[in-house]
């Protein structure tokens, strides 16, 4: 049992998708799929242990070994990041019980459950396979599943964005198949490791240089880097608020994940660094992107838009600690994907507890909310405050090391972009905190309350785990440092 | 080697450039899935015609033959052709929905609403009643 976890960890909620759709029972089926992720939960945390312990694990799917057949590799990088979306999945589907049931028509119910399983299976099975065509086939799942999430919200435009993001999301999946397919014609092989040991030999043929172009574009459009992110704000601003909180903190890590495990453990960050002008294209669309989002963040009147922008921001900074190419920057990347799935799972789920009560996440349906809603108000606040960089939360450790990684690098003027930067997500916090402490209340009913403890307690286990990893850094900068050393050693660059 | 040598890439480059085009130039959605649809294919076509080599046959063992073509890239195009099929019913899907929210499916017809609404929700934001939004029938009356 304990050796199969591996394929376990993908195959549980992959099973679990149909069966939502046999169950037709609403209140059934959203209990099934908390049980299915709470499975997957376990599963990714012996993972994580096992991972621990032994440093690497290796499965070989069907008992073929590794060139031939496919393999799953679970190392230190996609171990923590296994932990991380399994464990958002599960949160988020407690509070999804009664959200859901506000958002959705009944018959929705189990659409909507099945195509969160299949989205949950997508994203971890890009972050368990070793195998290069596997992540496009899995990037697939995760991304037609979020098609659907996304076009079930209740609004048109919910529609149009699903649509867009589908032309947009296709297009690059199709440029990482190119990427993949002239890899595959230079080497004749597919799996990552074996492509690792192949790709040197063939490293200056423009062959390899287009599939690298092709592949890097490929997933920049999936993890939305300036200025490929134009899919996500409406996507996340007409989706279910809960599928919204899903994706935020998952869908675009993952795809940064693909992206840091192409450039280390497949390409070699020395031939990145040396050969192709990657650093210095990452660090100007970080930068611009930090910025511009930033100020789009600052103007929009709904609120998930806002957050939406925001998250277009602070990929900007996962990029850029990415592009500093140390390892110390490479671990300000790492903490700042765990630290951010946990600020914008807990935003967006308390922003899913006003839309509960109020029906809407427009800015000004926000005013005065906060002494009707003293519980969400709060999480908000504290998300915000996270967001900023605020010290005892997580935001602060990430940025701390992101800016500790600058210095290390004597990159002064990025530093300092980056200080100013935080000061803009001061603004759009404030605007929040405005409408919401300071603005007369629009109506006074008695229903709008905090909603119900089943979506407050997952809205404050998140906060809470904000501060918790604000202050107790051991798990979080431990894992990263380790798997940053580990890439750095793989790629064969001393650090 | 001359330059028609490699015929087959020039179909490639070709049919995905033209799909890549459709899906930037043209304004209906069900346009922009067909060329979604060409730009997938042509990496169908890509794959597939990177197993061939002249004078192989299928890797099915024979005394007769020495050369075998690749397999494998078929069957993975077997997988992308799956995808692409999910793909393009599912934005299909998704066109008739719009059509019947949005009553068209031309892109500016569809940002023009959108556009509007969004303008609504703004008044209606600064304190303005929906019935004072600009609406097309508010001006008429």
């Amino acid at each position: 049992m304990i050796e199969h976890l591996p394929i376990l960890q993908v195959i549980v909620p992959l099973l679990g998708a149909p069966f939502c759709l046999l169950v037709r029972v609403p209140r059934l089926v959203s209990r099934f799929a908390l049980l299915v992720s709470t499975l997957t939960l376990l599963i990714s945390c012996s993972l994580l242990q096992q991972v621990l312990k032994h440093q690497v694990i290796i499965y070989e799917l069907g008992g073929w070994a590794a060139p031939w057949g496919i393999e799953y590799r679970i190392d230190y990088l996609n171990g923590y990041l296994l932990l991380l979306v399994s464990a958002m999945g599960a949160i988020v589907l407690v509070a999804a019980q009664s959200s859901i049931r506000r958002e959705l028509p009944h018959n929705r119910h189990m659409v909507f459950y099945t195509s969160y399983l299949l989205c949950l299976t997508g994203l971890l099975g890009i972050l368990a396979t070793g195998d290069a065509f596997n992540v496009f086939v899995f990037l697939e799942i995760s991304s037609l599943s979020s098609y659907t999430l996304i076009a079930l919200g209740n609004d048109r435009r919910a529609l149009t964005a699903s649509y867009q993001y589908l032309i947009m999301g296709t297009i690059g999946a199709t440029f990482i198949i190119i990427g993949v397919g002239l890899m595959y014609m230079m080497t004749g092989t597919l799996n990552m490791y074996d492509l690792a040991e192949r790709l040197p030999q063939v490293h200056h043929s423009k062959t390899v240089l287009s599939a690298i172009g092709f592949f890097i574009v490929g997933v920049c459009l999936k993890l939305a880097l300036f200025p490929l992110h134009l899919w996500l704000p409406n996507a996340y601003a007409f989706a279910p608020s809960v599928a919204t909180a899903f994706l935020a903190a998952t869908s675009t890590k993952v795809a940064v994940y693909v992206l840091i495990r192409f450039i280390f453990s497949v390409v070699g960050a020395e031939f990145v660094a040396t050969v192709l002008p990657l650093q210095d294209i990452f660090v100007v669309l970080g930068i611009s992107g930090i910025f511009a989002a930033s100020v789009a963040a600052i103007y929009q009147l709904n609120i998930k838009r806002l957050f939406a922008y925001s998250s277009v921001a602070q990929i900007g900074y996962m990029i850029l600690g990415l592009a500093i190419g140390t390892p110390l920057g490479l671990t300000a990347t790492l903490l700042h994907l765990f630290n951010h799935a946990l600020m914008k799972a807990a935003l967006f789920l308390a922003i899913g507890g006003v839309f509960y009560r109020v029906g809407s996440a427009q800015l000004s349906h926000f005013a005065g909310l906060g002494k009707q809603m003293p519980w969400t108000m709060a999480a908000i606040v504290a998300g915000g405050l996270s967001l900023i960089g605020v010290p005892l939360t997580v935001g602060f450790v990430s940025k701390w090391y992101l800016i500790l990684a600058l210095l290390d690098k004597g990159w002064w003027p990025v530093t300092v972009l980056v200080l100013i930067s935080s000061l803009l997500a001061v603004i759009y916090v404030w605007r929040i905190v405005e409408w919401v402490y300071f603005a007369p209340p629009r109506i006074i009913l008695d229903e709008i309350k905090d909603p119900p403890l089943g979506q407050l307690v997952p809205i404050w286990l998140l906060v809470f785990a904000n501060f918790y990893f604000g202050i107790d850094t051991s798990l979080t900068v431990g894992i990263s440092e380790l798997a940053a050393q580990t890439l750095f050693v793989i790629s064969g660059v001393s650090p | 080697m001359n330059i028609l040598g490699l015929y087959n890439y020039w179909i490639v480059v070709v049919l995905m450039m033209i799909g890549f085009y459709i899906v930037i130039a043209h304004e209906n959605l069900i346009k922009k899935l067909v060329g979604l649809s060409i730009f997938q294919t042509s990496v169908f076509f890509f794959y597939i015609s990177m197993g061939k080599i002249t004078g192989a046959t299928a890797p099915i063992l024979d005394e007769k033959w020495q050369l075998y073509s690749n397999p494998l890239p078929h069957v993975l195009i077997l997988t992308a052709i799956v995808v692409g099929i999910a793909t393009t019913a599912l934005g299909l899907a998704l066109v008739v929905r719009i059509q019947e929210a949005y009553g068209s499916i031309e892109e500016y017809e569809i940002q023009a609403q959108d556009t509007q609404d969004q303008m609504e929700s703004h008044l209606e934001a600064y304190g303005f009643r929906k019935k004072h939004a600009l609406s097309p029938s508010n001006i008429d009356q």
